[in-house]
């Protein structure tokens, strides 16, 4: 029989739902706009409620307690809170339900905060829909069924993505705490952007000494399984039991044999560089087979294809394989695969800093003498393309050096954040070119910030070197002169706002600092760990505030910039931070399983197949012999999409039943 | 001692069900010995009177087929409702409306002009039927014609539903027995097999398991394979959400399944999930692409709720309720649907 | 014709389905960014989008509601991969058959909101309010219940026209 009207139910017999709704007033975050008396009144009066009570902060201790009390003393066996979001406080109050011996699936909330006080101007209209919210709540949670937590076992390995200053902490630690970690980094070296600098603001560590221990510590920690020029090409499972499939890339030379004592390099066919070293962000030439800095983690040659004349033309003595004591050439290697399976995975995928050809007004890739922040680390790093020497294209020092900050930041055209790092980092380049080279540096600003432990201080220090510092945002870099002074110099126009006039200051050298963005990919990535990026495309934390190293997938957690601009400290803080929240759910060893998966009735399926092919987890299995479908309720995410297309209604989905939602929709129409 | 008094009647209905009855074949002997058939105005002479004559709850059973469109057939059935024991919807068009109910898509002034003025083979100007004409002799009546079509149990109370479109001999006969033997399940139930067609459908081995269809047919479009599932060759088969009992008749003959069983006990509107299911497995992401696949069902109400439009969620088109509200005005078609009569 | 007082002014009733992951955090967060907007939609949580059955969209409106509004993620970005894609796709079959039994395409909308759009929240909501009611209220008419209370009573019956012989 077509049930379409849900009549009102009578009042229950012992046995039945009695229902207990519970108001909170939220200090004055809803009963300044809610008449919370009225609420109380109006679910008192409502089909199966047995009590209705209103408190301050429902979430508090006592509120949490006068749930537990009335589910003790019978009075009450299902529970309806009217506050917050659900998103903010449902486990607290099913465990609250928990706790006073009932299911905690014998819950509902409904929002009167966010979605009604907070959002609605006046009162008697928000006091109208939070009655509404309230009697949805209430007929709704009158048809809950009784479900059982599950648990499931949590894979014991890790795995971290990303091989930078975040991933190398975080990896590390969670190796000491014994627990095997795969690192996968795409490029042919760990130590990310870090590797690149020479000094670190604001205690000017040479970035190298901090840095290249860890990297060693990561080579040789018995826990952890190092996959450099490796990158991740599928994730399947779910929390606590995930499958990633990892792809190693072919560097045509064994990794196990290769001692990175550089020989093959030195003795390539190539007398020279010729190609364009990334490493060195474009600033020198490098050889088909390369390493890309002296400490590179694993010391292991890469040799590049498209460079590489034996793979070009299949013509070359290969003078490298003759240099090599240990044998370790190998130019058949092709792409090998790994699929590991793991319970937790570390996204610490990084930065790319802002592209600064975007801004043409700076003249970068129009002047020669227009650099990137990166570059210039790249010069300064003894390491690096001039030995640490400062100098121009031609090789000659510069005499004034103009520093630009906010290149690509706070800008409405480009990207609107602060990057957060730009004006300590500039400030540092400030000093190092200062010393180098003795010349004069101006530094170009908006706002300077120095908000971290000792970064005040180092602004004060470097200004008290004599740095001239220019309050406004540049709008230019010319090599137009307007007068004989600035004849063969850039010159940067910028209205200095202190004096309130605009400014020619003729330069040398001109240093863009590049702010930073996510990584090109990150919208790849993230589709592949099933997480989210906001609106500006870094990964997005399950709470800015309460939950900044996990996402809204269970088991995928974020360390470092890839979650949003930040310096070192904060960068190593927050690995440890994931690390840690990685450690507590893989020591615990279980992970609480989605309460609402979907079931499918098994008289009721017609093996119809409708569903099969819908799951995007393949959760949904049909049985060839007795032609009907059932679901893995391990597997299942609890999307409900095979629910709603499954043209009999043999599948339903827990805690979201066709019946429960129906009683949902009549009870937020009925009343109000 | 004296047999169960059965009545079978019809109302707005096409006869199919009679007939139904008829194509028990010999078995229709057997329910003829069985049972008093009381009244049973398409093929014996008994009266109205002689029904009102019985005693409340005297008839062991009434079979009502046909929905409800006018004063009289209301009348009809709250009369058997008081002579009987049992009702049992009969049918398709008793128990969801059936394709009479597709009338609900027009107002009722919409659907008399039409007859009476507008369509191609009317005779006259346009006289409508009085409800009421006294003439010397006396005055006569004629049943008012309901605002819309309602189902059985909008009008009375059903005890059980007999689904098909007409039901199958099989499904007849067997509720026939059950009701003798006294073995009919709870009060509410529908007497055929609560699973939806593929169950019993022959063809259901030829279906796929990630389904995508990338382009709808109507029947008369392609020449259906005979062994391949027809939803699989883009025909819209209503199987997937239409009950088993029937022995999947119209599919063995190449035709796809149009509902005519009604939807599985869990479903509250067949149309809707029927349309849910079938959308769900078109084969696009891109938004355009699935607008014009989706487009490709021509008349999706008429498809969809081809027997169900009176049961359904909305029961009716907006605005043909005959009270003038709603934007909706009689004199416009439905976008899609062929306007009464006219070109389809 | 005088303004018409407070009690007699229609307002809309909208039901809104929103997705756990995009839509319902995105109306949280414009809570917490105390965005004002028109109090007429009440939210149902779903955890997706593609949990939307059309039954849900009918059923509200025949139990009072004047629009229905569902709300998920950006195609591509649903926390369950596909479960928007089939929310469309049941969404434009559902669009036709609506339109087909007179009901505007205002009055059930498909909107991709994601959890940073709370601001969207906001415009969407006074939006579809204002534009439904311009509409006015979804006129149904007594749809019949099941247990056999009459539906309507029918109106006087037109005594049109005249007996030929």
């Amino acid at each position: 029989m077509l049930e379409h009207e849900l009549t009102p139910r009578p009042p229950a017999p012992n046995g039945g739902p009695r229902i207990g709704v519970y108001v909170c007033h939220c200090g004055l975050n809803i009963a300044g706009k809610v008449d919370i008396e009225q609420v109380v009144t109006f679910a008192s009066t409502l089909p199966d409620v047995a009590v209705a009570r209103d408190y301050k902060f429902m979430c508090s201790d006592p509120g949490q307690e006068l749930i537990e009390q009335d589910l003790r003393d019978g009075l009450v066996n299902r529970v309806v809170v009217a506050s917050c979001s659900p998103l903010m406080h449902e486990a607290t109050f099913r465990r609250a339900t928990q706790e006073g011996g009932q299911s905690p699936f014998y819950f509902q909330m409904a929002s009167i905060r966010e979605h009604v006080s907070w959002v609605t101007a006046d009162g008697e209209d928000a006091t109208g829909k939070a009655k509404a919210l309230v009697a949805a709540a209430v007929r709704r949670v009158a048809l809950h069924e009784y479900l059982e937590p599950r648990k499931a076992e949590v894979q014991p390995d890790i795995m971290v993505v990303g091989g930078g200053i975040a991933g190398i902490h975080a990896a590390l630690v969670m190796a000491d705490a014994g627990k095997h970690v795969y690192l996968v980094e795409r490029e042919s070296t760990i130590g990310g952007h870090m590797a690149k600098f020479d000094k670190t603001f604001p205690t000017l560590d040479c970035a190298a000494c901090i840095l290249t221990p860890k990297m060693s510590q990561v080579r040789s920690h018995p826990n952890i399984t190092l996959w450099t020029y490796s990158d991740v090409v599928g994730v399947e499972g779910f929390t606590g039991d995930f499958t990633v499939r990892v792809r190693h890339r072919p560097r045509y030379v064994k990794e196990e044999l290769c001692t990175g004592c550089l020989e093959c390099i030195e003795k390539c066919i190539h007398k020279q560089g010729k190609f364009e070293d990334e490493w060195n962000e474009g600033l020198s030439k490098r050889k088909p087979i390369y390493i890309p800095f002296p400490q590179a983690t694993p010391p292991v040659v890469v040799v590049d294809p498209e460079a590489c004349i034996w793979f070009k033309t299949g013509k070359c003595p290969q003078t490298c394989i003759d240099a090599c004591e240990r044998d370790a050439f190998d130019f058949e290697q092709t792409e090998t695969f790994d699929e590991v399976k793991v319970g937790a995975i570390v996204l610490a995928t990084g930065f790319k800093t802002f592209q600064a050809e975007r801004m043409p007004e700076y003249g970068y890739g129009l002047y020669p003498n227009v650099y990137t922040s990166l570059e210039v680390e790249r010069l300064l790093n003894a390491a690096g393309p001039t030995g640490g020497e400062v100098v121009l294209r031609d090789g000659s020092e510069p005499k004034v050096v103009g520093i630009i900050h906010c290149v690509g930041s706070r800008d409405a055209k480009h990207n609107l954040w602060c990057s957060k790092v730009c004006c300590m980092y500039s400030l540092k380049l400030a000093h190092m070119v200062k010393e180098r080279t003795g010349a004069e540096v101006y530094n170009f600003y908006i706002d300077m910030r120095t908000p971290g432990k000792g970064y005040e201080e180092f602004y004060d220090k470097i200004l008290r070197e004599g740095v001239h510092m220019v309050r406004g945002r540049v709008a230019g870099v010319t090599d137009e002169a307007a007068s004989p002074e600035e004849e063969g110099h850039l010159v940067i126009r910028a209205e200095d706002t202190l004096i309130g006039s605009v400014r020619r200051i003729p330069v040398d050298m001109v240093i863009l600092a590049v702010g930073i963005t996510p990584q090109p990919d990150a919208q790849d990535v993230r589709r592949m760990f099933n997480i989210s990026c906001g609106g500006e495309g870094f990964f997005t934390e399950r709470h800015p505030k309460l939950a900044p190293v996990s996402t809204f997938t269970d088991g995928v957690f974020l360390a470092g910039a890839c979650q949003g601009p930040k310096d070192i400290p904060d960068t190593v803080a927050q690995a440890g931070a994931a690390a840690a929240e990685v450690l507590a759910m893989v020591d615990r060893g279980f992970v609480m399983l989605e309460a609402n998966t979907a079931h499918i009735e098994d008289e009721l399926c017609s093996g119809c197949k409708t569903c099969v092919g819908l799951c995007p987890f393949s959760a949904i299995a049909f049985d060839e012999e007795r032609k009907r479908a059932s679901v893995n309720e391990v597997v299942c995410k609890g999307c409900g999409v095979c629910v709603a297309a499954c043209p009999s209604g043999a599948a339903q989905q827990h805690l979201f039943t066709d019946e429960e939602i129906f009683a949902e929709i009549e009870g937020v129409l009925a009343y109000v | 001692m004296s047999k169960p008094k059965v009545a079978f009647y019809w109302c707005a209905s096409c006869g199919g069900c009679e007939e139904a009855v008829v194509d028990l074949n010999e078995v229709v002997l057997d329910v003829v010995e069985a049972v008093d058939i009381v009244f049973w105005p398409v093929a014996m002479d008994f009266k109205v009177s002689d029904v009102a004559a019985l005693a409340d709850g005297e008839l062991a059973a009434a079979f009502i087929n046909g929905a409800i469109r006018t004063s009289e057939q209301a009348e009809m059935a709250e009369l058997l409702r008081r002579k009987a024991g049992a009702v049992v919807a009969f049918g398709a068009c008793a128990w969801l409306g059936g394709i009479p109910g597709l009338a609900n898509l027009y107002s009722r002034e919409s659907l008399l002009e039409f007859v009476y003025r507008e369509s191609p083979s009317t005779v006259g100007d346009g006289v409508r039927p009085l409800e009421e004409f006294t003439a010397p002799e006396g005055t006569v009546r004629l049943p008012h014609f309901d605002e819309d079509v309602r189902t059985l149990d909008q009008v009375i109370d059903v005890d059980y539903y007999l689904p098909g479109c007409p039901p199958p001999p099989g499904l007849i006969a067997g509720a026939v027995m059950a009701l003798l033997e006294g073995r009919l399940p709870e009060k509410g139930s529908v007497l055929a097999p609560d699973v939806a067609l593929c169950s019993e459908c022959p063809r259901a081995d030829s279906k796929p398991e990630d389904l995508k269809i990338e382009r709808f047919y109507r029947p008369y479009e392609i020449v259906a394979d005979q062994e391949t599932c027809l939803l699989a060759q883009g025909l819209v088969c209503l199987g997937p959400a239409t009950r088993a009992g029937c022995g999947a008749v119209c599919v063995n003959a190449n035709m796809p399944c149009t509902g005519c069983m009604g939807p599985t006990g869990r479903v509250v509107d067949q149309g809707a999930k029927a349309a849910s299911a079938i959308a769900s497995l078109i084969a696009s992401h891109d938004e355009d692409e699935i607008a014009t696949l989706a487009a490709q069902i021509v008349d999706p109400v008429g498809t969809f709720y081809r027997y169900s439009l009176p049961a359904s969620l909305l029961h009716r088109r907006v605005g043909t309720d005959g009270s003038g509200n709603g934007k909706s005005t009689d004199a416009t078609a439905p976008a899609g649907a062929s306007t009464p009569g006219g070109a389809s | 014709m005088s303004e018409p007082t407070r009690e007699d002014a229609f307002e809309p009733k909208i039901v809104a389905f929103f997705c756990n992951w995009c839509t319902y955090t995105a109306a949280d967060l414009a809570g917490i960014s105390r965005m004002q907007y028109a109090p007429n939609v009440r939210a149902i949580r779903l955890m997706c989008s593609g949990r939307v059955d059309p039954q849900f969209v009918l059923s509200a409106l025949r139990e009072g509601a004047d629009g229905v509004l569902i709300g998920g993620c950006h195609p591509g970005d649903c926390h369950y991969q596909e479960g928007n894609y089939n929310a469309r796709r049941r969404f434009e079959l559902l669009r036709l058959m609506l339109r087909d039994l007179g009901i505007e395409d205002e009055r059930v909308r498909l909107e991709w909101i994601s959890a940073s759009e709370g601001d969207r929240v906001q415009k969407v909501c006074n939006e579809m309010t204002e534009q439904i009611r311009a509409l006015g209220p979804l006129r149904l008419g007594t749809v019949p219940k099941v247990d056999g209370e009459r539906a309507s009573p029918a109106p006087a019956t037109e005594l049109v026209g005249q007996v030929t012989s």
